[in-house]
C-alpha cells in the first residue's frame, strides 16, 4: 500500500473515533502548549533583561558607593553607600591616562520640577560630561550636545530627553533654543535626544546638564552617585577593573566601601539564571509531553487489540507486516503531530495572555515551534512503535479467530 | 497439464505446552486448474490446518507445497503476503468484512495492497460488485447488508485481484439454506468459467456441489472421489423459490 493510501486509512480511523482521538491528543496538546508558553516566557524575560543591560552602552564599568553583592538568583544587594565618591576623584581619574580607558563620565541624578511656559514635569536631572552620548549610546535628534566649553564654564544649558521635550513643548523640534526652568534656575535647551527605552523603562524622561552646572546650581554637593568608565575593548575590562579597584581603595581607604560593577558579569549571570529557569520549565513541560506519549501508547494498544480481526483480515488478503506497521505508526504520529500543532496555537495564546499580566514580553521563536512539533512527532513515533510492531507481528490465523 | 497445487507428504505438528498435536500426518494430493474440490471431514480432522497452509497463512512442519510451480514452504513472510494478495482469494465463514468500511472499500482492499492505481481500482471493484449482484449496494456498510449479501461482498473481494485459486472455508456456515444456495450458485458459475475452487465444509449437501470430494479424518486423507450426483445450485434455487411461492400462496 502506498503512503497516501495509508495516510487516508489512518485519518479515516482517527476520525471514526473523534472523541477518543481528541482525548488522546489532549496529553500532547497540554505538553506542547506548556513547552511553547514556558519557553516563550523564559526567552521573553531573558530578552528584556539583556536589552535593558546592553542599551546602557557596552564595555562599561560602573563605580558605585557601597558594597554590592550577587544575591540568590539574579538579585544584587547593596549595603552601605552614601557619600563616598568625591568629585575630586572623578577629576583625577579623568586626567589620569590609563591604557584601556576610553572615557570617564558620571550620571549624578536629582529630581527637579522642570517648567517651560505653563507646562511643568518632575523628572531626573542628570549631571554628566560631554562623553555621555557615546558612553550611554544616545543619539542626538535636534540641536547639539553639551561640549567642553559648557562643562568648563558651568553653562546653564540642557539636553532634553525626547519625552520631556514632548511633554514641555508639544513638539520636540521647537524646543531647541527655548528656555526652561529647573528648580530656581533658567536653562537654555540646546538639544533633544532620540526616543529610547531599555526594556520597558523610558530613558527619554530625563534632562541632561553639564556636571559642573549640576553641582553649582542644582545640588551643590561634593559627591557623585557613580563614576562610569568605558573600556575600549572587552579584553581590557579585567585590567581596567583591577586598576580602578586599586585607585579607589587608595582614595577611599576601604575596598568594602565601593563596588565596581561589570556589566558583562551581570549579563552573564542573567543569561545563566534565565537559561536555567527556561531549562527547568522545559523539563517540566517535557514531562507532560512524556505523559501524553504514554497516553498515545495506551490508546494505540487498545486500538490494536480492538482491531485484531481487522489486522488478521488485512494480512490474509496480502498486507505485509510493514504495511500494518506503517498504518499504526501513521495513526500514532498523526495523533501527536496534530496534537502538537494545536498545542503550539494554545501555547502561544496562553503565553501571550500570561505575559500580558507581567512586565515581560512573550517571545515565539520559530526554533521553539519547530522543536515542539518535531518532539511531538518523535513522541508519536516512539510511543507508537511498540503497539505498531505488536500489530505487525500478529499471526494472521490467530488474529482472524480472535473474539 | 501442470497441477495448480501439488502437496507432498505434508506434516503439521502443533505444540501447545507439552501436548503435541499432529494436525496433518502426511497428506499428498494435487489440484489441477479448473477443478472444484470440496474438503470434507469432521472438526479436528485437520481440514482447517490444511486450508491455512494452502492459503499461505501457515507453513507446514514437513513436506512440500507447490503453488503454481512455486515452492511455498520456503518463502518468507513478505513473499507469502504477496502470494496471498495476488494468487489466492479467501472466503470465510463469518465473512470478515471491515465493519466501518463500505462494500466498495472492502472489495477495494486487496487492490490497495497490490498497488493498483485508483482509476483502475474503481473500475474493477464496480465490475465485481455488479457481477455478484450488488451493483446497487456498493456504498452500504456491512451492517446494512444481509448475510448472503455480505458473503457476496466477500466473494467479490476474493476475486478482485483475479487470483488463481479461491479458498472458501465453510462459506455457507452462517447462512440460511436459500442464501447458502445462492452463494454456491456463484461458486459453480465461477468454476464453469474456469476458476479453481477449494471448499472446506462438513456438510454433505454443500460438498455435493463440487466436482471432487476429499474426505479427511485424523490428519489423513480417507477418500478422494469424484462427485457422481452433483447438485446444480441454480436448479435447486429454482425449486426452492417455487416452493416458497407455493407456501406463501397456500394460506
Amino acid at each position: 500500500m502506498n503512503l497516501s493510501e495509508s495516510f487516508r486509512t489512518a485519518l479515516f480511523n482517527l476520525l471514526a473515533n473523534k472523541l477518543r482521538s481528541f482525548l488522546t491528543m489532549l496529553g500532547v496538546i497540554i505538553g506542547v502548549a506548556s513547552v511553547v508558553a514556558m519557553v516563550g516566557l523564559g526567552q521573553g524575560m531573558r530578552a528584556q533583561i539583556v536589552s535593558q543591560l546592553t542599551s546602557l552602552g557596552s564595555n562599561i564599568l560602573t563605580v558605585v558607593p557601597g558594597k554590592v553583592r550577587q544575591g540568590p538568583g539574579s538579585f544584587f544587594m547593596a549595603r552601605g553607600g552614601g557619600d563616598i565618591l568625591q568629585y575630586e576623584y572623578f577629576r583625577e581619574l579623568r586626567e589620569t591616562p590609563f591604557p584601556g580607558i576610553q572615557a570617564v563620565t558620571t550620571e549624578t541624578m536629582a529630581r527637579f520640577t522642570v517648567t517651560a511656559g505653563r507646562e511643568s514635569v518632575v523628572v531626573s536631572v542628570v549631571g554628566t560630561t560631554p562623553e555621555f552620548l557615546e558612553v550611554r549610546n544616545f543619539t542626538l535628534l535636534y540641536g547639539r550636545s553639551c561640549n567642553g566649553y559648557d562643562f568648563t564654564y558651568s553653562r546653564r544649558v540642557a539636553v532634553l530627553g525626547h519625552t520631556v521635550a514632548q511633554d514641555l513643548f508639544g513638539n520636540p523640534e521647537v524646543s531647541v533654543g527655548q528656555s526652561i526652568r529647573i528648580g530656581r534656575n533658567i536653562f537654555t535647551v540646546i538639544g533633544v535626544l532620540e526616543p529610547k527605552t531599555a526594556g520597558g523603562q523610558d530613558l527619554g524622561n530625563q534632562v541632561f546638564v553639564p556636571l559642573t552646572t549640576h553641582r553649582r546650581y542644582l545640588t551643590g554637593s561634593r559627591y557623585l552617585q557613580n563614576i562610569i568608565v568605558q573600556v575600549d575593548t572587552r579584553e581590557n575590562i579585567p585590567l581596567v577593573s583591577t586598576w580602578l579597584s586599586d585607585f579607589f581603595t587608595r582614595k577611599v581607604g576601604d575596598p568594602e566601601k565601593f563596588s565596581i560593577l561589570n556589566q558583562q558579569d551581570i549579563l552573564e549571570t542573567v543569561e545563566s539564571v534565565t537559561g536555567s529557569i527556561t531549562l527547568f520549565l522545559a523539563v517540566i513541560a517535557g514531562i507532560s509531553l512524556l505523559v501524553g506519549g504514554i497516553g498515545i501508547m495506551n490508546i494505540m494498544l487498545v486500538s490494536v487489540a480492538e482491531r485484531t480481526r481487522e489486522i488478521g483480515l488485512r494480512k490474509a488478503i496480502g498486507a505485509k507486516p510493514r504495511d500494518i506497521l506503517l498504518q499504526f505508526l501513521l495513526e500514532s504520529s498523526l495523533l501527536s503531530l496534530v496534537g502538537g500543532g494545536i498545542g503550539v496555537v494554545f501555547g502561544v495564546f496562553a503565553g501571550k495572555s500570561m505575559a500580558s499580566f507581567s512586565q515581560f514580553p512573550f517571545v515565539v521563536s520559530p526554533q521553539v515551534v519547530a522543536l515542539a512539533l518535531s518532539v511531538s512527532l518523535a513522541v508519536g513515533l516512539f510511543f507508537g512503535m511498540y503497539p505498531a510492531r505488536r500489530a505487525s507481528r500478529l499471526d494472521p490465523i490467530a488474529a482472524l479467530r480472535y473474539e | 497439464m501442470e497441477p495448480l497445487i501439488r502437496v507432498e507428504n505434508l506434516v503439521k505438528i502443533y505444540r501447545t505446552g507439552r501436548v503435541e498435536v499432529r494436525a496433518l500426518q502426511g497428506v499428498s494430493f494435487s489440484v489441477f486448474p479448473g477443478e472444484f474440490i470440496a474438503i470434507m471431514g469432521p472438526s479436528g480432522s485437520g481440514k482447517t490446518t490444511l486450508m491455512n497452509i494452502l492459503g499461505c497463512l501457515d507453513t507446514p512442519t514437513a513436506g512440500r507445497y507447490l503453488l503454481d510451480g512455486v515452492e511455498v514452504s520456503s518463502l518468507r513472510e513478505n513473499q507469502l503476503a504477496e502470494i496471498r494478495n495476488r494468487k489466492i482469494g479467501f472466503v470465510f465463514q463469518n465473512f470478515h468484512l471491515l465493519p466501518r468500511f463500505t462494500a466498495f472499500q472492502n472489495v477495494e482492499l486487496p487492490l490497495l495492497y497490490a498497488g493498483v492505481p485508483r482509476s483502475l481500482r474503481v473500475r474493477r471493484v464496480r465490475e465485481l460488485l455488479e457481477r455478484v449482484g450488488l451493483g446497487d449496494r456498493m456504498h452500504h456498510r456491512p451492517n446494512e447488508l444481509s448475510g448472503g449479501q455480505m458473503q457476496r461482498v466477500a466473494i467479490a473481494r476474493a476475486l478482485v485481484n483475479d487470483p488463481a485459486l479461491i479458498l472458501a472455508d465453510e462459506p455457507t456456515g452462517n447462512l440460511d439454506t436459500l442464501s447458502g444456495e445462492e452463494i454456491m450458485a456463484i461458486f459453480q458459475e465461477l468454476n464453469e468459467e474456469g476458476r479453481t475452487i477449494i471448499l472446506v465444509t462438513h456438510e454433505r449437501d454443500i460438498a455435493q456441489h463440487a466436482r471432487r470430494v476429499v474426505h479427511f479424518r485424523d490428519g489423513k486423507i480417507l477418500k478422494n472421489e469424484d462427485v457422481i450426483d452433483r447438485i446444480s445450485a441454480k436448479r435447486l434455487l429454482g425449486e426452492l423459490k417455487k416452493e416458497r411461492v407455493v407456501q406463501e400462496e397456500e394460506p
